[in-house]
């Protein structure tokens, strides 16, 4: 397989495009791994990408139900931020914002990160101080983030309707480098990185069964026969509790459906990622034209993947409130992802009551972010079996130990 | 848009009307119980991907509360009663088993874990 280079893009370029390779192959499986990982999403590569590259295990197999990146990883509207309130999220979510600035370099795959700044608005009295607090929460996190006046907002994003009637605009918390990236290619990337390594990613492979000897994890039944491992890390978002009942626990967790939607492509009319939490809607518009816009979820179990209509009427009154030169645009897609709520709202990273088997889940609404940092803490947990300081906060023992990191991360908007 | 009768004032309503409440019959632990007991009850969900027997409050109409009794995946709902029982109607749970042959049956999962490892008793009334 070649590299990628603006030499190869030329070369192409005048071949019409036929001398590019499979950017990874379909292995089929061998009867055991080292490790094995079930989830072909970003968090599932990326656990296996740093595996390999931080830690020198290789003897792994990605095991994915449907295509990889088919999940939550390929639904986002794939809003990158760190300015998180407390310690322990500021610090896996902004180590995930670093690794992304030269994503593209290390994976030689345009991720398209995209540092365009992230304004996450402030429309009551309330939602200000929060702002306000976060903001000096991150100047003592080190990271970068301020809290800015309406005229501000109104200088960045002209399109906005600063006073509105229900709910003006106050002010933003602003991080200038949150911003988007391509969110296939982060998967696609990684996926290419892995198969160059001699790691094997076995697509449409589902997990049926999960198989432990005197309380230790052996192995896991597939659609593609047994296959035995060493160690098994489950990385499935909104399957985890189907999973983790397989290995005979309960996860504090329920699966909703988080939507969202693209209108029709227009001329760039918005440069940075704008969020409403207070009306529920945030919004950016992708390098195509189109604006990728992110709804509400759902507040019951549901695994159907497109969720409840009210959320479309919702979602749209909020936004053509806030943004009204958009009143007249068509919406183009609607779709929905069954995300992973946790009692918390944080994600785990985490032991089990079964040895050599771990889960990293609950990344809810807002985990696309997270991907190369979670993958980085996962990766250190599998390797040494105890968590490094990144994952340490976020084992499943703190709901009995009462240590919550209640970020409200998956509060339903905000992502 | 999922429609649930209130099965207190009779009222066939949307889901906007209503409020969700999350999963029914959990038992509280206590007092005296394990703090694994406790953590259970708070936080392990079963989360099932099929019968979920679920609570719901009539927020826009009378107020009360009931529980309904839903598939997370068609979507479809078995019926509904209120909210002042241990256990779903005998007859609603003949006629969940009668449209999904291979339903686990209530009480279900009673012997799952927690994330601890300790025994509970999830999902029993
Ligand atoms: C509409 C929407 C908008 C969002 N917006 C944002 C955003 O702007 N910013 C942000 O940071 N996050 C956002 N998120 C959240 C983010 O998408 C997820 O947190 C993240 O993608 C989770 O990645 P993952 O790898 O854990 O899960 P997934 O990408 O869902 O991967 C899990 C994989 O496991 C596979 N699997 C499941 N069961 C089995 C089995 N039995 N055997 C084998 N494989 C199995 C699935 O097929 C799937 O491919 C959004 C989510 C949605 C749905
Ligand atoms: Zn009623």
């Amino acid at each position: 397989m070649k590299g990628y280079s603006a030499w190869s893009l030329i070369r192409e370029g005048l071949r019409h495009h036929l001398g590019w390779g499979r950017a990874w192959g379909s292995p089929e499986p061998r009867r055991r791994y080292e490790v094995v990982i079930v989830g072909a999403g970003g968090h599932g590569l990326a656990t296996a990408y740093y595996l390999a590259r931080n830690h020198g295990i290789t003897d792994i197999a990605v095991l994915e139900k449907g295509w990889l990146g088919g999940g939550n990883t390929g639904r986002n509207t794939t809003i990158i931020r760190s300015n998180y309130l407390h310690d322990p999220s500021a610090a896996i979510y902004e180590k995930a914002r670093q690794l992304y600035e030269d994503l593209s370099q290390e994976l030689d795959f345009n991720i398209m990160f995209s540092p365009r700044g992230v304004m996450m608005l402030a429309q009551t009295e309330h939602e200000k101080r929060v702002w306000q607090r976060v903001a000096h929460a991150n100047v003592l996190q080190g990271i970068d983030t301020r809290f800015i006046g309406p005229e501000e907002v109104k200088r960045r994003v002209p399109i906005i309707n600063i006073d509105g009637p229900r709910y003006p605009v106050l002010g933003a918390l602003w991080q200038p480098r949150g911003g988007t990236a391509r969110h296939d290619a982060v998967a696609w990337g990684y996926a290419r990185a892995l198969d160059r390594m001699g790691v094997h990613i076995i697509e449409n492979c589902e997990v049926t069964g999960i198989r432990t000897e005197g309380g230790k994890v052996v192995g896991v039944d597939t659609g593609k026969g047994p296959i035995d491992c060493g160690k098994l890390a489950l990385v499935v978002a909104g399957h985890s509790s189907r999973l983790a009942e397989m290995a005979g626990f309960r996860l504090p967790m329920e699966s909703v459906t988080l939507q969202a939607f693209v209108s029709e492509p227009v001329k760039p009319m918005l440069d940075v990622v704008v969020m409403a939490n207070t009306v529920h809607g945030y919004i950016s518009q992708s390098d195509k034209g189109e604006l990728v816009i992110g709804g509400g979820t759902d507040g019951y179990v549901n695994y159907t993947q497109r969720g409840a209509f009210h959320h479309v009427e919702e979602t749209v009154t909020a936004l053509v409130e806030t943004f009204p030169v958009i009143g007249r645009m068509r919406l183009m897609r609607q779709w929905g992802g069954i995300v992973d709520v946790t009692g918390d709202r944080s994600p785990i990273l985490s032991k089990t009551p079964v040895e050599n088997l771990y889960v990293n889940c609950g990344w809810g609404t807002g985990g696309f972010k997270a991907i190369p940092g979670s993958g980085w803490a996962m990766a250190e947990l599998v390797a040494t079996g105890e968590p490094g300081a990144l994952a340490e906060p976020f084992a499943l023992s703190r709901f009995r130990e009462g240590r919550f990191i209640d970020e409200s991360v998956a509060a339903g908007v905000a992502h | 848009m999922l429609r649930l009768t209130c099965p207190h004032c009779g009222v066939t309503a949307e889901e906007t009307e209503l409020h969700p409440g999350g999963e029914a019959h959990l038992v509280r632990a206590g007092p005296g119980a394990s703090d694994e007991a406790f953590e259970a009850w708070l936080f392990a969900r079963r989360n099932p991907m099929g019968v979920h027997f679920e609570r719901w409050r009539h927020v826009h109409g009378c107020g009360k509360w009931f529980i309904a009794a839903r598939h997370t995946v068609t979507l479809e709902v078995f019926g509904t009663y209120p909210a002042q029982t241990k256990a779903p109607p005998a007859e609603l749970i003949a006629r969940i088993r009668d449209k999904v042959p291979d339903w686990e049956g209530w009480p279900a999962g009673g012997a799952l874990r927690g994330a601890d490892g300790e025994g509970t008793e999830g999902g029993k009334a």
